[in-house]
């Protein structure tokens, strides 16, 4: 017989077993998506693919793009709690099930977009039983399938205690089928020495091996493009590129579904603000490769200036493709603004009138009017006519004026709510690397050799399907945690024995520093007679 | 054993898109309506088009280029090396065949393909009745469930032209029937057949003596794209300016 203590009681292991109106509601909202999606996949499927924007030469649309980008969340959770277990990050504890859970949804929802791409989906056992070895699609297959099976055991071993934790805490009034999935579960965990003892080598051996494999499926999804002799697509940058991007998208997930999980579930004493900042490091960090790797990337393209090359760069720098890829790299310039300049900022700034959020409404709607009358077709004459001494450049430097000190008041803001902050900033970069999919995949696709630039717009079918998806990935997660605490709960009560220990070793007490000997040197002087 | 090759002389092209319209009727492409056409969803395994990006001249003295485009039969073909079932392959005799049967329809191959000459099943295909009753019967199938040439596709699977592998299957059925060995010379595809300039010409490359054999020593010889690597078995003879 387990215990559990009152308060986690209360707060992990009670809500499984309550549901509110809210919770019908999002579920009924999310079924609705889905049913939608699922026709539009009928009509699809009886009509054939031609109901997508997809044609001669954009053979391949939304559908890779989504792929990529679900297959990319996935390495939110199991490679960051893998790496947080084998580097001992005490921190991890409270958000390794979250990001976990993420990483096995993510991988059924973007295996899922494979079947909306395919002409013939009920021909797709034959990657198995015709596969060929030697086409990167079925290193995709196996590499995804190892590690899909990897995140569901990652994901299932630490659940074994917290399981026999509920089986043998059951409430009177809980369902028996509860009773019978929760034994199930926990396959007979007693919690004696050798199960706990084969459980963390156990989880050792696994956070160690899913670290690789996870580091190959998006180097794969990589080789399906970078194999090819297409132009825009042949580079030896895209293994590593798309890895930290799949790391930098997934770390964005794992934000935005933290914060959601500890808001609905009242997580606020399990996942406090250290893991936000601690995550955030790490989130900064990947910014910073990633724009490494985009800038050589391009660069390398942009002095080559192969024939074939050169026009498809050309086409997102100031092309049809201008648009999504100057959103991508403000999106991705705003996030890092907001991660880093926050931290810049000394705490004494905050006593200037600049620094406060009226201000920043006051310049960001300054800005956008700039910005409306500089872009909005038919506003320059208005704008001449209005005041005819008044050239764009004028409206430029106040549109550049205006944003950069909406930015800077805005910073004291930004370092008060930290978890907002994150938000933002995941928000933004899950926009971004979205974006940067579309960037890779559609450019190259409608710039063929020895064919005309043609253009790809996706119909309904495509973001039905895509809304249908992110609906699915929702619906998992959230009907998941309603079986399952979404807070590791023996892994919780390890970090706190460890954290109690820790605390009963006597540390020595701080060295002064120079300043505070300087100022113990001031004040017995200060006592010392005059002469 | 031969090795299938064809050389188009551009220079004899009159671009009357006889060839497109020959394969069409010989390999039962599906017609596309207009609009469709206008949205990509075309198929003509032979295509006759206007080089993009190449003009010479200046307004009004201006010359387009013209290109009339079979697949390559590539001997290093980007579509072979990328397809995960192996529904498209190369069989010894050089050809770069699609099995409807086994495709999955993952469009890996068209992406992969530099030249643009392979086609996806959008919808299942369509034509109007009296083009419906003149739809070519035949069909190859050789071993379980291979099915390939002119026979009719379903929606959802890729399809490419197969320098109607049909006629082939035919001419050596014809040989055997008559009891005699079957000769390279005895097969051609419908668009050779039907080039109004006589600008097409097929044959076994591995013969030193045939047409295209020696056509491709000719120093007007040149293949698509060649910086790609793919060693195309159809061969251009390039046209004065």
């Amino acid at each position: 017989m387990l215990t559990i203590g009152k308060r986690d009681k209360e707060v992990l292991l009670d809500p499984l077993y309550r549901a509110g109106r809210g919770f019908y509601i999002l579920l009924g909202v999310l079924i609705i998506i889905m049913g939608w999606g699922l026709f539009m996949y009928i009509r699809q499927i009886v009509f054939g693919l031609g109901v997508t924007g997809m044609d001669r030469p954009a053979y391949w649309g939304m559908y890779m793009v989504n792929f990529i980008f679900f297959i990319g969340i996935s390495h939110a959770g199991t490679l960051i709690s893998a790496i947080l277990r084998v580097t001992g990050a005490e921190w991890r504890r409270p958000i390794t099930r979250i990001a976990e859970a993420i990483t096995a949804f993510a991988l059924v929802v973007g295996t899922i977009q494979i079947f909306f791409d395919l002409g013939r989906p009920d021909r797709v056992l034959y990657l198995f039983t015709y596969g060929r070895l030697q086409s990167p699609l079925l290193w995709d297959a196996v590499s995804v399938t190892a590690y899909f099976l990897g995140s569901i055991v990652y994901l299932y071993l630490p659940i074994m205690p917290d399981a026999a934790l509920l089986r043998d805490n059951l409430p009177e009034e809980a369902p028996p089928w509860r009773r019978h999935l929760y034994k199930w579960l926990a396959l007979g965990w007693r919690g004696n020495r050798t199960q706990w003892l084969r459980l963390e080598k156990m989880i050792a051996v696994m956070a160690v091996l899913i670290i690789p494999i996870a580091i190959s499926v998006h180097t794969v999804i990589s080789w399906i493009l970078a194999t090819t002799v297409q132009p825009g697509w042949h580079s030896t940058v895209f293994g590593p590129y798309f890895v930290v991007g799949a790391i930098f998208s997934g770390i964005g997930a794992l934000f935005i579904a933290m914060t959601l999980t500890r808001r609905a579930l009242h997580l606020e004493a399990y996942i406090t603000e250290k893991q936000f900042r601690y995550l955030g490091y790490i989130f900064i960090t990947m910014s910073a490769i990633w724009f490494y790797f985009t800038y050589a990337e391009h660069m390398t393209q942009a002095a080559g200036q192969l024939a074939e090359e050169f026009p498809i760069l050309a086409s997102k720098l100031w092309g049809p493709f201008s648009a999504s890829f100057w959103v991508m790299i403000l999106a991705m310039v705003a996030a890092f603004v907001v991660l880093v300049f926050p931290l810049l900022l000394p705490d004494s700034w905050s006593k200037y009138r600049i620094f406060n959020p009226r201000f920043t409404l006051a310049n960001a709607v300054v800005a956008g009017v700039a910005i409306v009358l500089l872009q909005v077709p038919g506003m320059q004459r208005v704008v001449a006519n209005l005041s005819p001494g008044l050239p764009p450049i004028t409206l430029r430097i106040i549109a550049l004026v205006a944003g950069v000190l909406a930015i800077i008041s805005l910073l004291p803001w930004l370092k008060r709510h930290l978890i907002d902050t994150m938000v933002i900033a995941s928000a933004l970069v899950l926009v971004g690397m979205w974006l940067e999919r579309w960037n890779i995949i559609v450019p190259t696709m409608v710039n063929p050799r020895l064919m005309p630039s043609s253009w790809y717009t996706p119909t309904l079918t495509e973001w039905s399907l895509f809304a249908a998806s992110i609906a699915l990935f929702i619906f998992m997660f959230v009907l998941f945690f309603k079986l399952v605490p979404a807070v590791s709960v023996w892994e919780v009560r390890e970090g706190r024995v460890i954290d109690d220990v820790r605390s009963q070793v006597p540390m020595p007490a701080p060295e002064p520093s120079s300043s505070a000997r300087g100022a113990m040197r001031r004040s017995l002087e200060e006592t010392e007679p005059t002469y | 054993m031969p090795k299938w090759s064809m050389v188009i002389d551009l220079e004899k092209c009159v671009v009357c898109q006889g060839c497109s319209i020959a394969c069409r009727m010989e390999n039962n492409t599906p017609v596309v309506t207009p609009e469709l056409a206008g949205e990509g969803r075309e198929m003509r395994w032979n295509d006759v088009f206007p080089m993009p990006h190449v003009e010479v001249g200046d307004y009004p003295n201006t010359k387009t280029h013209y290109m009339t485009r079979p697949c390559m039969h590539c001997e290093n073909a980007p579509c072979i090396k990328v397809c995960p079932v192996q529904a498209t392959y190369i069989d010894e005799e050089g050809l770069v065949r699609q099995n409807y049967d086994r495709c999955i329809g993952c469009r890996y191959c068209t992406v992969a393909c530099p030249y643009g000459v392979r086609y996806f099943n959008w919808f299942a295909p369509e034509w109007n009745p009296t083009i419906k009753q003149h739809l070519n019967p035949e069909e190859v199938s050789s071993g379980s469930g291979v099915l390939e040439g002119p026979a009719v596709r379903p929606k959802g699977v890729v399809e490419k032209c197969t320098y109607c592998i049909q006629r082939l299957d035919n001419a050596r059925q014809r040989a055997d029937a008559e009891g005699r060995d079957f000769r390279p010379d005895e097969y051609v595809p419908a668009c050779v057949e039907t080039c109004t300039g006589k600008a097409r010409f097929f044959g076994d490359l591995e013969n030193p003596d045939s047409t295209v054999s020696r056509l491709a020593k000719s120093e007007r010889a040149f293949v698509l794209l060649e910086e790609v690597g793919t060693h195309p078995k159809t061969i251009y003879l390039q046209e004065g300016e």
